[in-house]
């Protein structure tokens, strides 16, 4: 009797299933509890991997509800990829279809921050460009270029107190989350990722950015969200930073 | 079949420790014993960082062993193409002593089930296995090293003893081997076979390297004893045992101690490479 490896796989994953026919202990008695340890030993490495991956989402829930959440995750989603580090990107979609959590709307956007802060922990480095560059850019210049945000740098939007949510819950005192929307900054300034509120306008100015906007555009989305929106809190973040690799001019 | 010109410098014969990120500064303060680190491939995947930074000043004190976990060597399918350009691309930049992965399986298509997956030893698996070894080296123009699984179970079908198939592995791809004594003692209780008997029917000239680590007892629904390759302990008195009866075959060869999990305070793991040093001085005496 030979085991093939698709009936090896789908009775690691399914708990109802028996072990396949065709193993034995080495003496020729049945390995029920040894194709166990495997079962065991994959559903262990992919519920630990989760439990990394959203240490926040874990404690807003309660370490019971996360494991039971993961391990059914898990059989469900198992990684497309040897790369651990970025298991989970199903968890924001799962999390909606999750009946018993599907009343607690702002996970989702906890799951995709904590995606967000791994994704940008092991991003490539990159040198920001000089402050210089951009002050003595023209301004009519500097509304038709594009800029580049080093490889790090991304903004998680939410209609949730998203920041304040992550502070709330790894800051010893932090105050507790208002009923405000907040998009979430990461940058990388080193080697540890910052998040950082952002208002529904900055959030639409970033989104813009990031998608290849020009400065111009950006400024017009963001006045959208608010008529008197102000680049220089968040240009000044975005540079104290390190956020923004270079620009693009028309000339370019 | 790998041309012999390809084979990179080798590693020391000297105790080595899986890298831990907890460890970092006192690697660079307190060495001890250890001349080398084992890193996993799969962790140094990412595009940048603090993982890239800390590998950068790692090998600037110590040699480096790249082991996989990810490439399904075993696999009944062919080997990932990005996964494998991913691999030769660390390798590349990295250039570390040593490359070595598992004779395992862990991909299913496009799923990865982070487990090593046992497979049967037919000669139908050994042409998929030698064919996947000469991909790697082909790939990377290095040698590397297969290391011996932990086995909880055997399959009816096998028809090659897993010493006969790694030999036979070794003459069709000139690949090396990674002798872990610890899944030896670990699938030899388990499967009822004697560990030392398993080393002496062993390609021992082809060893480039020797892991120990811990295992955690247990037993089956018949009572008989199963041990479970944990890596969450200090090596066991009967696997250091092992140690110096795989030493006295194989002779002076790079020793790693493997503590993935419950990783402990660095002067534990130090002591654990302390007696692997002592191993290998007891050859050399």
């Amino acid at each position: 009797m030979s085991v093939s490896q698709p009936a090896f796989r789908a009775a690691l994953l399914d708990p109802a299933m028996p072990a396949p026919n065709g193993l034995s202990d080495g003496r020729g008695a049945p390995a029920q509890n040894r194709f166990d340890v495997y079962r065991n030993n994959v559903t262990v490495a992919l519920v630990d991997a989760l439990r990394t991956a959203f240490p926040i989402l874990r404690r807003l829930v309660g370490d019971n509800t996360f494991d039971q959440l993961a391990l059914i995750h898990a059989r469900a989603h198992p990684p497309r990829s040897p790369l651990m580090m970025h298991y989970g990107q199903d968890m924001p979609t799962f999390l909606e279809g999750f009946e018993p959590l599907a009343h607690i709307g702002y996970l989702r956007d906890v799951a995709r921050l904590e995606l967000g802060l791994r994704r940008a922990y092991h991003a490539a480095d990159a040198a920001p460009m000089d402050p210089q560059v951009l002050a003595a850019c023209p301004p009519e210049t500097l509304t038709a270029s594009t800029l580049h945000l080093c490889p790090p740098v991304m903004c998680i939007p939410s209609a949730w107190p998203l920041f304040d949510i992550w502070r709330f819950n790894t800051e010893p005192g932090a105050p507790k989350p208002q009923a405000v929307a907040q998009s979430v900054l990461i940058t990388r300034p080193a080697f540890d990722p910052l998040p950082h509120a952002l208002t529904l306008a900055q959030g639409a100015w970033m989104a813009a950015i990031a998608q290849g906007g020009t400065v111009g555009a950006a400024q017009d989305a963001a006045t959208t969200q608010d008529p008197d929106f102000d680049l220089t809190p968040l240009l000044t973040l975005l540079l104290w930073q390190g956020a923004i690799a270079g620009l693009t001019t028309p000339k370019d | 079949m790998l041309d012999a010109t390809l084979t990179p410098p080798r590693l020391p014969a000297a105790p080595g420790v899986g890298y831990k990120a907890q460890h970092f500064n006192a690697l660079r303060d307190d060495p001890g014993p250890v001349k080398w680190l084992e890193v996993h491939a799969e962790n140094y995947m990412g595009d940048g960082g603090r993982p890239h930074a800390q590998l950068r000043a790692l090998r600037e004190g110590f040699d480096i062993s790249v082991h996989g976990v990810g490439l399904s060597i075993g696999g009944a399918g062919p080997l990932d193409p990005d996964h494998l350009n991913r691999l030769k691309h660390l390798v590349d930049w990295l250039e570390p002593q040593s490359f070595s992965e598992h004779l395992a399986w862990s991909t299913h298509g496009a799923e990865f089930l982070d487990d090593l997956l046992p497979l049967p030893y037919t000669t139908d698996t050994l042409t998929c296995v030698a064919d996947h070894i000469d991909e790697v080296q082909s790939t990377l123009g290095r040698r590397m090293l297969l290391e011996n699984p932990s086995s909880y179970l055997a399959f009816d079908e096998s028809t090659w003893s897993e010493t006969d198939f790694l030999a036979e592995l070794v003459r069709r791809t000139g690949c090396g081997l990674l002798l872990d004594v610890n899944n030896v003692f670990i699938s030899a209780t388990n499967l009822g076979y004697t560990p030392e008997g398993y080393i002496d029917a062993y390609p021992t000239d082809a060893v480039g390297e020797i892991h120990v680590g811990g295992h955690d007892e247990d037993t089956d629904e018949t009572g008989a004893p199963l041990l479970i390759d944990s890596h969450g302990r200090a090596t066991a008195e009967p696997v250091w045992t092992l140690l110096h009866h795989a030493l006295s075959a194989v002779g002076p060869a790079p020793v790693l101690v493997e503590w993935d999990n419950d990783v402990p305070d660095w002067p534990d793991l130090r002591a654990e490479a302390e007696r692997a040093g002592a191993a290998l001085a007891l050859l050399a005496g």
